[in-house]
Formats: structure tokens, sequence, C-alpha cells
């Protein structure tokens, strides 16, 4: 039986605790986003600790010889992608607001980012 | 339905251990491996913290992962399982979902 | 029950891979089944064939490739991971093949657990 054709939709979490930039994991995880995209999944991001960093407004690696992805998370949305978390106190540490975030999303407290991440199904970390 | 978290790297160094104690729910499983097994000892700085941790979640650690750094399974903190990989496999199997703390 | 592995690092900088390793071993043992293994990131590293560890050091290519023997465990490397990291065709180790991302998150769809191995 395939469950593709069997409509299985599974609560997916992409967890985000790494800054952009200095390691690979955002850009590849943004990749395995838009692809899970394709599957009809329930998909969620989560963006915590130094992850909160992947989403932070102006961002301009051309002095550090690298692209730009950041645009593409606001770009998530045309896929259905809509479900982006940030948590609060990981902001609050970083001297960030919501309003240094380029995208919309919810922030939630650490204690509903812990239950929020008890109801997923499949827990992508990198 | 419980979730199994795995930390693998040692709480002198990063801050998983942290982010997952921080997030992991009553019930829920975690799952010391790699560098992460020094926090299970007793007499170190994080032995009151796992402690307490162990008072509403499943803790263990790997065996092998002890045994290959020297480290005595019989002195992990009490409340602390030590697991082989088979023991890892049921630990898996037994929750719901697995979350990596990477 | 059904289980599917990611596994995030190359073979050697990190013990993900040996962990990975130890862990498919003994959910075979079992009687579980590794439905998938998946390789991203600098785990792609993991299918090269010109790897050449020296002859005392356990060879984590060739054990992938004894585990894919024995038991028919599906490792399969992403392929815009493996393009950016020089893991093509013409290098791959036998036993794996080259796929898309697709091919991760259908096993997170069809196995029943999904373990990731990382830094």
């Amino acid at each position: 039986m395939d469950d593709m054709e069997s409509g299985v939709v599974k609560k997916f979490m992409f967890v985000n605790r790494k800054a952009p930039h200095g390691t690979v994991y955002a850009l590849e995880v943004l990749e395995m986003v838009l692809i899970s995209a394709a599957f009809d999944q329930d998909v969620h991001l989560a963006f915590l600790d130094d992850g909160v960093l992947q989403i932070k407004k102006g961002q301009t690696p051309a002095g550090i010889g690298v692209k730009n992805f950041s645009p593409t998370y606001r770009a998530l949305e045309g896929y259905d992608i809509e479900k982006l978390y940030v948590e609060a106190e990981s902001l609050a540490e970083r001297g960030l607001t919501e309003d240094d975030l380029l995208v919309p999303v919810e922030v939630l407290s650490r204690a509903e980012m812990g239950r929020l991440m008890a109801g997923m199904d499949v827990v992508l970390t990198a | 339905m419980a979730t199994l978290h795995t930390v693998n790297k040692s709480p002198f160094e990063r801050s998983n251990l942290e982010a997952c104690l921080g997030h992991a729910q009553p019930g829920d499983a975690i799952l010391l491996i790699e560098d992460a097994v020094i926090a299970a000892l007793s007499g170190t700085a994080f032995e009151g913290k796992m402690a307490d941790a162990a008072r509403t979640m499943r803790l263990a650690v790997l065996g092998p992962d002890l045994a290959a750094r020297g480290l005595d399974p019989a002195k992990v903190v009490t409340g602390i399982t030590v697991v082989d990989y088979a023991g890892f496999v049921d630990l898996a199997a037994e929750t719901k979902a697995t979350n990596a703390w990477l | 029950m059904k289980f599917a592995v990611l596994v995030n690092e190359g073979p050697y900088n990190h013990q993900a891979a040996d962990s990975a390793l130890q862990f498919c071993k003994a959910a075979l043992d079992k009687g579980h089944e590794i439905f998938r293994v998946f390789f991203y990131y600098d785990g792609v590293n993991n299918a090269t064939r010109l790897g050449e560890p020296p002859s005392d050091d356990r060879n984590v290519t060739r054990n992938w490739q004894k585990l894919a023997e024995d038991h028919k465990v599906d490792l399969v490397v992403c392929v815009a991971a493996g393009l950016r990291r020089g893991i093509t065709e013409s290098n791959l180790a036998q036993g794996f093949r080259i796929s898309g991302l697709g091919q991760l998150i259908e096993a997170g769809i069809h196995a029943d657990r999904l373990v990731t191995f990382g830094d």
C-alpha cells in the first residue's frame, strides 16, 4: 500500500536551533522544507535558540562570499508552509523582538513550544 | 504518547542538554549518547539537574558510550538507567517520535 | 516496527555514523525493519568509495555496505547534498543509491519512527 495515495498526513516539525552562515544546516534544512511541501503533510517550522537568527531581517552575507538564502523564508507561504513558530525566550535572550524577523511567525513561550513539539509525529533536526 | 529525546553533546560544551530539558514533557524519555554521557554521572555539576529531571521523565544513558570513555556505569545518577543499543531501539519503539537535540 | 534513520554527518569527524550503524544492527537483531537510511548534509560522504582508512581502523563505508548486503537495507544519498560535495555516481560505493530529498520525507511518512544521528 502506498501511504502517499492512501492520504496519510503526519505532523512534521523542522526544528532550527543553529545560526545561519556559520554552518550549512539552515540552508539545507530549508531545502528539505521546500521538498516536504510536495507531500501534503502538516508541516511546522520551529525556530529556537540561535535558530531565531535564521529569520533575522537584514542579512547581507555578500561580504562573506555566501548566498543570501534568507528571502526564501518569505517564499514559504507560496508553498502553503505557514506554520512558523518562534520561541519568545530565545528572542529575548538575544536582544531581539518579533519586529526583527523577516517573516510572519507565531511567538510561543518555551513551555508552549515544548507542548507543540510533543504533538509531532516526525521531528527533523540538524 | 511520549517522545524519546536523544542528546549527544556534553553539557560542558553545548546547550543541547539544557535545551532538551527545557522542552521535554513529563513522561518523555531522554537518552544520553556519545559525548552527552558525562551528564549521567554522579558528582558532576549537572547531577542535581539530572536527578530533578528523573523525577518526571525516564532518563537513560548508553552503556557502550560510557565504557568507550572509561566512565563507570555504577556511578550514574540514581534514576538514570544504563541501556545498550537494543535498549535504545526499545526506547525508540516505545515512544511515538524521536527528537534528536543536535 | 519500521525504522527510518537519518545520518547528518560524515563518516569520521563525528560519531554519528557509527552510532547510526549500531542502532540499525540492534534494531535488525530485534526483528525490526530498517525501511531506509538517508544520508544528508555531510552525511553523504559516508557513500564515497574512495575512502581508505588505516587498516587497523574501522571502515565506515564498508560497514554500511555490509549492512546493506546482509539485510537488504536501502541506503539513499541525497542527490543535491551529494552534488554539492562531489558525491556522484562516479565515486559512489556499491550498496548506496543516489536519489532526491523526497525519499527522506517519504521515509518519514512510511516508517513508524525516524531516528536522526548528527553533530
